[in-house]
């Protein structure tokens, strides 16, 4: 025992000289592979998964649209049926074609013609909202869409 | 008295605090990017000039009722079957002028690649995640059928090559190269996916 004993009183502290590089070493993945949300989401927005998918390329190109219901806080008022988030706020269906119009005037000449529309819609919603959104895109004459989801196994999420 | 081993070591035992304290920050205001999904094109509004007539066996229909269950061809079938049979149904080949296609040469199938079309319709209260597996389905039959013929021609997967051909980092000289490869590929199988409108009931 007194042996032991003075072997811990030998036992040299650890060096944690090395933490602050591998702290930084993750910060710096964190800093890389995010990006800072610009626009709160008001609304749920768990997306499906798929396998088989592209990636967006090219943000300066892609008009969001966010579908789902209202986020906890909001459901309160708003009740929980699914709403379309443009930009930072609720809107109507109507209001769908005139934002996506607009959002498309902001943008350079040579790029107004490669428009996509990333659709952002929560799992849980029905098709109803989702068809008068694309019927609302039809009707101004923007036909490419992305519908967003994650990447996975897209037949687990249904069992 | 004078200093014998110079400046002193100044204390970095609170940098990994100060690092945790800028790692916590980004951890918490950032998402991961999600942005990749299943590109479609929709149909445009205005109908084609003629009327241009499709034989039923070139319909490949597919329904989604509110429960999602699947009607593909008047017939109940489950998730996991779609892709085989859609792969089936698009390089049936009836008409034999389609030299690649592997199928069963079905006279009461698909003419050909270039002249098959699926349809896919969905009800109002189909959950958005049905649709879209039905859709990831779909596309993967595409994608299965195309990586086949692209791997035959080229050794590599054609989803492979539409990446590199779409990645905007890509140089200009392999992307002229690919350019011709990923549009032969897709014109052995051209993706014929119609959107129909929604049904009401």
């Amino acid at each position: 025992m007194g042996n032991f004993r003075r072997n811990k009183k030998k036992l040299p502290a650890i060096s944690t000289a090395s933490l602050p590089d591998i702290v930084f070493m993750l910060l710096f993945f964190f800093m890389t592979v995010t990006t800072i949300k610009n626009t709160p989401i008001l609304v749920d927005n768990n997306l499906p998964k798929a396998d088989q998918i592209k990636k967006l390329e090219m943000k300066e190109r892609v008009i969001e649209i966010y579908v789902g219901k209202p986020t906890e806080e909001l459901s309160k008022v708003l009740g929980s049926e699914p709403k379309i988030q443009l930009d930072d706020r609720l809107a109507h269906v109507n209001e769908v074609a005139p934002y996506v119009l607009s959002e498309i005037a902001k943008r350079p000449d040579a790029i107004r013609n490669t428009m996509t529309v990333s659709l952002k819609v929560d799992k849980k919603v029905k098709m109803g909202i989702v068809s008068d959104i694309k019927e609302e895109l039809r009707k101004v004459n923007l036909l490419k869409v992305n519908y967003t989801t994650f990447e996975g196994n897209q037949l687990s999420q249904l069992q | 008295m004078p200093r014998r081993k110079g400046a002193p070591e100044v204390n970095a035992g609170s940098m990994a605090d100060i690092a945790f304290l800028l790692l916590i920050f980004f951890l918490v205001t950032t998402t991961i990017e999600t942005d990749a999904g299943l590109d479609r094109m929709l149909p445009p509004m205005e109908p084609p000039e003629e009327d241009v007539v499709i034989k039923q066996k070139n319909i490949f229909t597919v329904n989604i009722n509110k429960n999602g269950q699947l009607l593909v061809e008047d017939e109940l079938m489950d998730l996991k079957g779609l892709r085989k049979a859609a792969m089936d149904f698009l390089e049936n080949g009836a008409d034999g002028s389609c030299n690649y296609c592997q199928g069963r040469k079905d006279p009461a199938s698909s003419d050909n690649p270039s002249k098959a079309i699926i349809s896919l319709k969905n009800d109002r209260e189909t959950k958005y995640s049905t649709y879209i597996t039905v859709q990831n389905e779909l596309v993967g039959a595409y994608n299965d059928l195309r990586n086949r013929e692209a791997s035959k021609l080229y050794g590599r997967d054609f989803t492979d090559m539409e990446a590199e051909y779409l990645n905007p980092e890509t140089p200009s000289s392999v992307r002229d190269d690919l350019k011709d490869k990923v549009k032969r590929v897709q014109d052995m199988f051209p993706q014929k996916l119609s959107e129909a409108e929604t049904s009401t009931n």
